[in-house]
């Protein structure tokens, strides 16, 4: 199955640190979907969906995804191609 | 001196491991990155190790790679992403040490002898900056552990992609001494045929060759090379943001079409003079000395230079030499394929003047405010709001911004 690379609205919060934490994000049907909490955040490169930037290992609903913040100051998510 | 411990890293195939990167549905497929085949400048900057595989070479004709390799992928050039991973790579090099030295966009000297204690040897700092290109940034380097600079290069290209090669002190006989002398820096192609005429063809062979033999016939470059050889290489890697400043600002272009006559050329020129002279300006610069190069449609090329009499950033009096050396020195057997103007012999702008009783300073003092108010004109409005009268006799050859779409180059090893 291919992954693709999908940009998504997110809702993010800036820490008086200057830290830069996603909130919440929503998917192409609308739907929004509560971050949880993040476990790891470190630059990574996707080679599914193609991109480098801050990675975000997010925990939705009780799973765990990739959240990607590219250095054009997009986010996106590996999503499946046709989902 | 303790022996130093210094990387040289090289990010493999750099312009197409990136745009690889950006497209997963190329995966697995041949790809090079090249000029836009419409406008004429359709070579190959960079193939993957695919379209390697068929043949595809750095600077073949884009017509010539698809003729060996049919299914090559060709995509137009992203110069300011591949930028942005080469800071990237800077970033994760300055973890390591603050002796970094790039050599173009995708290579860089590290000079790690101070990381030792903290880091662990040569071999396990390029293993975790290996590693760490990989994950953080998706692409793939090779990179050379030595004792010194020339060395280090040799080992980041003995073995291509994603390798790590050490070159120590009791290995270079063993392995830099087998390459073909053709692999050493500054070992050109004219270089090479003079020592093949000496039956030198590895870095061993010269190494043992006798140095004086070789400095008679290469004069002071046969001893560096020779020194090179050897090992005796002990140049230091510059320290980031200490570049000495550059010596000199210079731009060319391949034009659409042929250049057929003086009008052709003295457009060209005046178009590359305009950003050279606005890019000397724009860093404080004036120039000594004008130099222009010249190839013909059979890629035979060559370049003049010329000394002037003062200073300058001034647009007009650059182009005006820049047509004057091109007049000297062309003839006119073959249309032209591209033109260069460079300013060298670089000083600070307020550099002094000996004012003489032919030239008026009146005169000169009057373009320079012409030019500022181009450039804050340009500035505001953009590049095409004002233009030459010259530039409307050809509109298409004219359509060039050099000084946005300019490419800069490798400095200088001895830099």
């Amino acid at each position: 199955m291919e992954s693709v690379k999908v940009y998504v609205d997110v809702t993010a919060e800036f820490s008086k640190e200057g830290v830069l934490t996603p909130k919440s994000f929503i998917w192409k049907d609308g739907k929004v979907y509560e971050i949880q909490r993040v476990k790891d955040m470190r630059r990574a490169a996707s080679m599914k969906a193609g991109g480098v930037g801050m990675r975000y290992t997010c925990v939705v609903d009780g799973r765990e995804s990739y959240l990607y913040y590219e250095d054009n100051n997009l986010w996106f998510v590996e999503g499946k191609a046709g989902a | 001196m303790g022996k130093r411990v210094i990387l040289h890293s090289d990010i493999n195939a750099c312009y197409a491991a990136i745009e690889h990167l950006h497209r997963p549905e190329l995966n697995g497929k041949p790809l090079a990155v090249g000029g836009d085949p419409e406008a004429r400048h359709g070579i190959v900057l960079t193939a993957d190790y695919i379209a390697k595989k068929y043949g595809v070479k750095t600077g073949m004709a884009l017509w010539q790679a698809k003729q060996v390799c049919p299914e090559l992928n060709i995509v137009s050039p992203r110069m300011d992403l591949y930028l942005r991973f080469s800071r990237m790579a800077h970033e994760i090099y300055g973890e390591y040490t603050d002796l970094q030295e790039p050599y173009g966009v995708d290579e860089s000297w590290l000079d790690v002898t101070a990381s030792g204690s903290l880091k662990g040897d040569g071999y396990k700092i390029a293993k975790e900056i290996s590693n760490r290109m990989k994950s953080e940034l998706g692409i793939t380097v090779s990179i050379g552990v030595s004792f010194n600079k020339i060395f280090a290069k040799l080992g980041s290209d003995y073995k291509k992609p994603d390798a790590i090669t050490t070159m120590y002190e009791d290995e270079f006989k063993s392995k830099a001494w087998a390459l073909p002398v053709s692999d050493l820096l500054y070992v050109g192609r004219s270089t090479n045929q003079k020592l093949a005429r000496f039956g030198i063809k590895t870095i061993g062979d010269l190494a043992q060759t006798d140095e004086h033999l070789l400095m008679s016939h290469l004069g002071k470059m046969g001893g560096i090379l020779w020194g090179f050889a050897n090992g005796y290489d002990d140049s230091p890697v510059k320290m980031e943001h200490t570049h000495a400043p550059i010596k000199s600002i210079g731009n060319s272009t391949t034009t659409q079409r042929d250049l057929e006559n003086d009008e052709d050329v003295k457009i060209i020129l005046y178009i590359l003079a305009e950003s050279v002279a606005a890019r000397l300006r724009d860093n404080g610069f004036k120039c000594r000395v004008v130099e222009i190069s010249v190839r013909d449609n059979e890629l035979y090329s060559f370049t003049r230079q010329h000394k002037i009499d003062h200073a300058t950033n001034i647009t007009g009096e650059i182009a005006t030499e820049a047509y004057r050396i091109f007049k000297e020195n062309y003839n006119w057997r073959k249309p032209i394929r591209s033109v260069g103007v460079r300013g060298a012999d670089l000083v600070n702008d307020n550099y002094w003047e000996q004012m003489d009783l032919f030239s008026s300073v009146e005169q000169r003092e009057k373009q320079m405010k012409l030019d500022d108010a181009v450039d804050t004109i340009r500035r505001r409005f953009g590049f095409y709001s004002v233009q030459r009268g010259l530039m409307y006799r050809d509109k298409s050859l004219s359509s060039v911004n050099a000084k946005e779409d300019h490419t800069t180059h490798p400095i200088g090893y001895f830099g």
